[in-house]
């Protein structure tokens, strides 16, 4: 609690004393009715001093229709009609209630914020073989830091000294350490766990993962959901319909009754002063205040949920969309794949073994830089000697051509086995071919490919589960490759051979597609698809650990590469928003009833304040669900 | 240019009365206030004096709702 709930507690307390005890003396002792009045005055404006300046402050500012004003109504009123028992209970049940929310908005606010500590409080500056500990904002580019075991890497940068395990998940919520030693890029946010190490910085603080990220998630908020702007709006015409219904309610009815001449002017006040006491309960039941905040709540749990799981919204409207989305349109490389080279197969001809075909070709290709040469040279796996490769000559377009051990050693494409005049037989695979000749001779071939992540089949299925209509990928592949990928994980739609703008045709073709209240996602890896992120209904970048550029496109960013968590998304989001619907249902069924029954003088103001701080702390109850939803429900 | 601020303010709903108020200020492009991380990001106009308006921006607040805060 702060200093504010603290002293209201402390209000609450004494004022609440003070009623019991002014209520048994008025038992006791028969006081006159002025002197009883007086004495409820003291715990009433103890405890509603405030309530009642902030009323009259609101009246002076043209602001009268706030709950401020509705409470000290319906209170004074009370007092005005000799209830001063109630009238003074009603204000204290109010505070009572207003205490318990803002206790309750504190407590998950710090929750969310617990989700999301990742901001680093120091680092220790490297200055002259002395370590000191200093603000990561002043820390300059190129400076070395130093990160002991336990502690927060504070900013980006190279590990020069040392190696550790770092600990991903508050970034990416995968559990699995990743190892880090001399060379490796770390990325602030990380917690090293085993090591010490020295890290030069490769940014400012400001421009660091960890500090972007926060940015981010403390920003998500600012972008509204179409239901939380709908309850803002709705609350500004709904108070004031209230007032001038309760209004109504306090004239017409005792008005009608004594010109139909059901009740003579004898019997006025006692038939008035009912409907005043209606009309007071009417003001009381309804303070729109649990709408109000249980909706942005919700979705900040929502949010605050998805972030400890490595999935970052940009906003809740993002969040909203994601529960309609219905077609899912995927980029291939680095999204359903890995976006590295693997060799898939190794096909030698007659007369040479597996080993001895990679190994002339690793040799030959050692020079180069190219994604394909280093698959083979990790596939080879051993270290290679350079002094065994001489005469390497790149031809541009065709492949390699050098010599190892002595013998001359191609390796290329189909077209440099033509022009070598080398005949090969067709291998029939898709993926890319690397023809290895010897001497002049056909050696084999090696089929190097894209690999498929482990868990993308999986995701597919899970996204099918959560109703998603249609799942479609778009490449530059070829049609034969992105036929391959397509069965095998199940895919509805393929489209290959396209070109970035393309791409965006595509998407446009499938927007035009789906019909008013479904969405369209695309999921790609940040990289050159950044027309297509912006131009879906909810763009989504995966594997955005350390790429601003994806963290800038998207809407949602996915922090690790498993395409798995697009399906946990929905899932975050369905649920979400069925945790703002029964909050928004609830809150309006319980109020709709109970201004009927005040209306009809069959709630009094005990039900009235159940149905104004009662609802408010059930539904900031619900909306706090948000918080806890589960990756495997 | 967009500034963010700090900001304290008790419900929810004085909280959306205090970003329409902020929103209506002169010099004042787009504002969002959100009463979850109770900060206030606001997007002036081109040339806006920032502190001139954000003082307006406050008394426009005060008005709707007595008792709130901005940090400038």
């Amino acid at each position: 609690m702060n200093q504010k709930q603290k002293r209201t507690l402390y209000r609450i307390i004494i004022s609440f004393t003070a009623l019991v005890v002014i209520t048994l003396i008025c038992r006791l002792v028969d006081l006159p009715v002025l002197v009883q009045a007086i004495l409820y005055l003291i715990p009433y404006l103890i405890i509603g001093y405030d309530i009642l300046r902030k009323a009259w402050k609101g009246i002076r500012n043209h602001q009268v229709f706030d709950e401020n004003f509705l409470m000290a109504v319906a209170t004074v009123g009370a007092f005005l009609l000799g209830e001063y028992t109630e009238g003074s209970a009603v204000m204290l049940f109010y505070q009572i209630g207003e205490l318990f929310q803002s206790v309750a908005v504190g407590k998950s606010r710090q929750n969310i914020a617990a989700l999301m500590d990742i901001r680093p409080d120091y680092a220790n500056l490297f200055v002259d073989g002395e370590i000191r500990k200093v603000d990561p904002d002043d820390v300059e580019i190129g400076s070395v830091i130093v990160v002991n075991p336990g502690e927060k890497i504070p900013i980006d940068g190279t590990v020069i000294e040392g190696r550790t395990s770092l600990d991903t998940s508050a970034l990416t919520g995968e559990s699995v350490p990743r190892e880090a030693a001399e060379g490796d890029q770390v990325i602030s946010g990380c917690i090293s766990m085993t090591g010490v190490i020295q890290v030069r910085t490769s940014r400012e603080f400001g421009e660091s993962t960890v500090s972007k990220i926060l940015d981010l998630v403390e920003n998500s908020s600012m972008k509204k959901a179409r239901a939380e702007n709908f309850i803002t709006r709705f609350a500004r015409y709904y108070t004031p319909a209230v007032c001038y219904g309760a209004l109504a309610l306090a004239v017409l009815p005792p008005l009608f009754l004594l010109l139909t001449g059901t009740v003579g002017w004898s019997q006025l006040w006692p038939v008035w002063s009912d409907w005043i006491t209606r009309a007071l309960t009417f003001l009381v039941i309804s303070c729109p205040c649990a709408l109000v905040i249980s909706i942005p709540l919700s979705f900040f749990g929502g949010i605050g949920c998805a972030s400890s799981k490595g999935i970052l919204v940009k906003g809740s409207n993002y969040l909203e969309a994601l529960a309609d989305t219905k077609y899912v349109v995927f980029d291939k490389t680095g999204t359903l794949t890995k976006g590295v080279f693997e060799v898939t197969g190794i096909y030698p001809a007659q007369g040479f073994d597996e080993a001895g075909l990679l190994k002339a070709a690793a040799y030959a290709e050692s020079a180069s830089g190219h994604p394909i040469s280093l698959s083979l040279q990790k596939a080879y796996g051993e270290k290679i000697e350079l002094s065994r490769v001489k005469e390497i000559e790149e031809l541009a377009g065709h492949g390699v051509k050098a010599n190892v051990d002595g013998k001359t050693v191609l390796a290329g494409n189909a077209k440099l086995m033509d022009a070598e005049q080398i005949t090969y037989p067709s291998s029939g695979q898709e993926g890319t071919v690397v023809y290895v000749a010897a001497d002049s001779c056909y050696a084999g071939c090696i089929v190097i490919s894209d690999v498929i992540k482990p868990t993308a089949q999986k995701a597919i299925q899970a996204l099918k589960n959560c109703g998603v209509k249609r799942t479609v990928m778009l490449t530059g592949d070829s049609k034969a490759v992105a036929q391959k990928v397509a069965d095998e994980l199940g895919l509805d739609e393929e489209r290959s051979e396209l070109l970035p703008a393309d791409k965006v045709a595509e998407v446009e073709r499938l927007l035009a597609q789906k019909s008013g209240k479904e969405r369209l996602a695309f999921v790609g890896d940040g990289i050159n698809d950044a027309p297509v992120l912006s131009r879906a209904d909810v763009g989504i970048a995966m594997g955005a650990l350390g790429s601003d550029a994806a963290i800038e496109a998207a809407d949602i960013v996915l922090m690790d590469d498993d395409p798995a968590k697009i399906a946990l998304a929905m899932k975050i989001s369905v649920k979400t928003l069925r945790i703002v619907r029964q909050n928004i249902v609830f809150a309006l069924a319980v109020k709709a009833v109970c201004l009927v029954l005040g209306a009809l003088g069959m709630a009094g103001m005990w039900l009235a304040i159940f149905a104004d701080v009662g609802v408010m702390v059930l539904a900031v109850l619900n909306a706090t669900r948000a918080l806890r939803i589960r990756a495997d429900e | 240019m967009k500034k963010t601020y700090k900001v304290d303010v008790d419900c929810a709903n004085c909280a959306a009365k205090m970003e329409a108020a902020v929103k209506e200020t002169a010099g004042v492009k787009d504002a969002s206030l959100s009463f979850m991380t109770l900060k206030l990001k606001v997007e002036f106009e081109d040339g806006a004096d920032v502190d001139a308006v954000m003082k307006q921006a406050l008394a426009n607040c005060r008005k709707v709702e007595d008792d709130c805060e901005i940090f400038l």
